[in-house]
C-alpha cells in the first residue's frame, strides 16, 4: 500500500446529533491523536455508540464537524476500520470474508493469501478459515471482525464494545489482540463498560454522561481520581442517571 | 380399483420406454418453462434488486402492487395476453396468438411477479444485515451489489425454482393463449386435462409423473447445490 498523509489528528467541533426529537449529542468537542488507545466511558444512553458512528461517518451530524487532518489528498474513510458489537459476517468463509475487506480497497490479488493469511495467524483463526463465518463461535466472529479490519491497516479503529458478550478467555485474546494492534501504530478509539478492561487497555479515557463529554483525560490520572464527580460516581458504581445537574452546570472540554 | 392400478403400471411403462409422444410433450413443456424463467429472471432480478436498495417515491405501494400480482389468477392472465395477441388486439399483427411464443409471453407474466418479490425480499434482508458493514468498508454501490446478489445466489435459486414450479405446472394462462394444438402447443398440463377428459388416464398418469419427477429432480438438485457448499465450509 502506498504512503499516505496521516489522517490524525482527528477533531470533532460543536458536535450535535438528533433522533426522534431528542438531543442525543450535546455540542461535543475533541481531539483523538495518533498511537492511543481511547476508551469512552459512561453509562448505557451516554452517547459513547453515536459518537463512535459519528465520527467513523455512519451517522451524520445534526451540527458540527469531524475532521480528519488529510485534507482533500486522501478519503480518511480508507484509512479507519470499524468493529461493532455484534459482528456482521458475509456468508462466505471466514477467508473470504477478510478477502471482500482488502479487494474492496483495491490490494492486489496476488498479495491477498499472504496478508490474510498473516491476520488469519496473528488472530488465531487458522483452524476455523475455511468454515462459514457465520457458523463460528462469538468469540471467533469477533476475532474475524478484527482480524478483517486489522488486515486493512487502519490509521484508527473504532471499536464498539468489543468484549460486551463474551466470555473471559475470549475477552482476554480480544485484548491482546488490541494490545497488538495498538502496538503497530494504530489508534484505537473504543466503548466498554468494563473498569478493568479499561484500566488495561486505556491510554485516555473519555467520561460521557447524556450526550457530553464529561471528562477526558490520561487513564491514570482518570483512575487516580476523575475531576468530575458523575465520573467519581461511576467509578464508585453509584446510580448516577438520578444525579442529574441542571445543563448550565455542565462543563465542555 | 385393478383398472387404476394397470393404467399406473402402463404410464409407468410408456416413461420407462421413453414414448415418443410423451418425450415430445415432456420436452415442448420443459424448452417452454425454462425460455420463460429465463426471461423472467432477466426482468425480475434487477427489479427485485432495485426495489429493495433503493428508496424512491412510490415504491411502497410498487411493493404492495408486485405481492399482490404473486397471486395473479392465471386464466385472467391468459385472457389478458389472449385480447393483446389476438387478431383484433394491439399485437395481433405479429400473429403470436396460438403458439409457444404467447406461452412463454403469458408465463413470463406469471413468473416475474414471484421471483421479484422473493429477490426483494431476501436483498432486503440481507442489505439490512450488511449495510453498516458495507458502509464501513466505503463499499461502491455496484460492488455492494454485487456481495449482496452472491451472498443470496441460494435464496436467489429458490426463487427462480418457486418461478419454475409456478411455470411448469400453469395450465390455465397457456391453454387460453397456446390452445393446446398437437405437436405445436401441447404442454404437460394442458395434456393431462386433455387426456383425462378423454378418459386416457395412462397418457395423463404418465405425464403427471414426469411432472413429479421434474419437480422433485429440480428441487433435490438445489438442495445438493446448497449441502454440497454447506459441507464444503464445516
Amino acid at each position: 500500500m502506498t504512503k499516505h498523509p496521516s489522517i490524525l489528528p482527528l477533531k470533532v467541533e460543536n458536535l450535535e446529533y438528533e433522533a426522534g426529537g431528542k438531543q442525543l449529542i450535546k455540542n461535543i468537542s475533541s481531539e483523538f491523536n495518533q498511537g492511543k488507545r481511547y476508551l469512552l466511558l459512561g453509562p448505557n444512553g451516554a452517547g459513547k455508540t453515536l459518537l463512535l458512528r459519528l465520527c467513523h461517518g455512519l451517522l451524520k451530524p445534526k451540527s458540527g464537524k469531524v475532521i480528519w487532518s488529510s485534507g482533500k489528498d486522501a478519503n480518511p474513510k480508507h484509512h479507519q476500520a470499524m468493529v461493532t458489537q455484534r459482528p456482521v459476517m458475509l456468508r462466505r468463509s471466514a477467508y473470504a470474508n477478510i478477502d471482500y475487506a482488502l479487494s474492496v480497497r483495491g490490494v492486489e490479488k496476488s498479495l491477498r493469501p499472504d496478508m490474510i493469511n498473516a491476520v488469519i495467524q496473528r488472530t488465531g483463526l487458522t483452524r476455523v478459515a475455511n468454515k462459514l463465518a457465520t457458523v463460528l463461535s462469538l468469540g471467533e466472529q469477533q476475532r474475524l471482525a478484527i482480524a478483517r479490519a486489522w488486515v486493512l491497516k487502519p490509521e484508527v479503529l473504532f471499536m464498539d464494545e468489543p468484549t460486551a458478550s463474551l466470555d473471559p478467555p475470549a475477552t482476554h485474546s480480544i485484548e491482546e489482540l488490541i494490545h497488538e494492534i495498538s502496538a503497530e501504530g494504530t489508534t484505537v478509539i473504543m466503548t466498554c463498560h468494563d473498569l478493568g478492561q479499561a484500566k488495561r487497555l486505556a491510554t485516555d479515557v473519555l467520561f460521557m454522561f447524556r450526550g457530553r463529554i464529561k471528562e477526558m483525560s490520561s487513564a491514570d490520572d482518570f483512575f487516580a481520581g476523575p475531576q468530575n464527580d458523575l465520573a467519581q460516581a461511576f467509578l464508585d458504581g453509584q446510580l448516577i442517571w438520578w444525579k442529574r445537574r441542571p445543563e448550565k452546570d455542565d462543563v465542555q472540554i | 380399483m385393478n383398472d387404476l392400478w394397470q393404467a399406473f403400471f402402463k404410464a409407468i411403462s410408456l416413461v420407462i420406454t421413453l414414448d415418443n409422444r410423451l418425450l415430445e410433450i415432456v420436452f415442448l413443456s420443459l424448452r417452454l418453462s425454462l425460455s420463460a424463467v429465463g426471461i423472467a429472471l432477466l426482468i425480475a432480478l434487477p427489479f427485485g434488486a432495485v426495489l429493495a436498495l433503493t428508496k424512491f417515491p412510490g415504491r411502497k405501494i410498487l411493493v404492495i402492487i408486485i405481492n399482490v400480482f404473486m397471486g395473479l389468477p392465471p386464466v385472467v392472465v391468459g385472457l389478458f395476453v389472449y385480447l393483446l395477441l389476438s387478431r383484433s388486439g394491439p399485437f395481433g399483427v405479429f400473429g403470436l396468438l396460438f403458439t409457444p411464443t404467447a406461452m412463454i409471453i403469458a408465463q413470463v407474466i406469471l413468473v416475474v411477479p414471484i421471483v421479484t418479490a422473493i429477490t426483494r425480499q431476501v436483498l432486503e434482508e440481507l442489505h439490512l444485515e450488511y449495510d453498516e458493514l458495507l458502509r464501513s468498508l466505503d463499499v461502491p454501490w455496484y460492488r455492494k451489489v454485487t456481495a449482496l446478489v452472491w451472498d443470496a445466489r441460494f435464496s436467489l435459486t429458490t426463487a427462480a425454482l418457486a418461478g419454475f414450479g409456478r411455470a411448469i405446472s400453469e395450465v390455465g394462462a397457456v391453454m387460453i393463449v397456446g390452445g393446446n394444438i398437437d405437436h405445436l402447443t401441447r404442454v404437460m398440463t394442458t395434456a393431462i386435462a386433455l387426456e383425462a377428459r378423454k378418459g386416457d388416464l395412462v397418457m395423463a398418469l404418465a405425464l403427471g409423473l414426469v411432472l413429479l419427477a421434474v419437480a422433485l429432480g429440480i428441487n433435490l438438485f438445489a438442495y445438493s447445490i446448497t449441502e454440497t457448499v454447506k459441507r464444503r465450509h464445516q
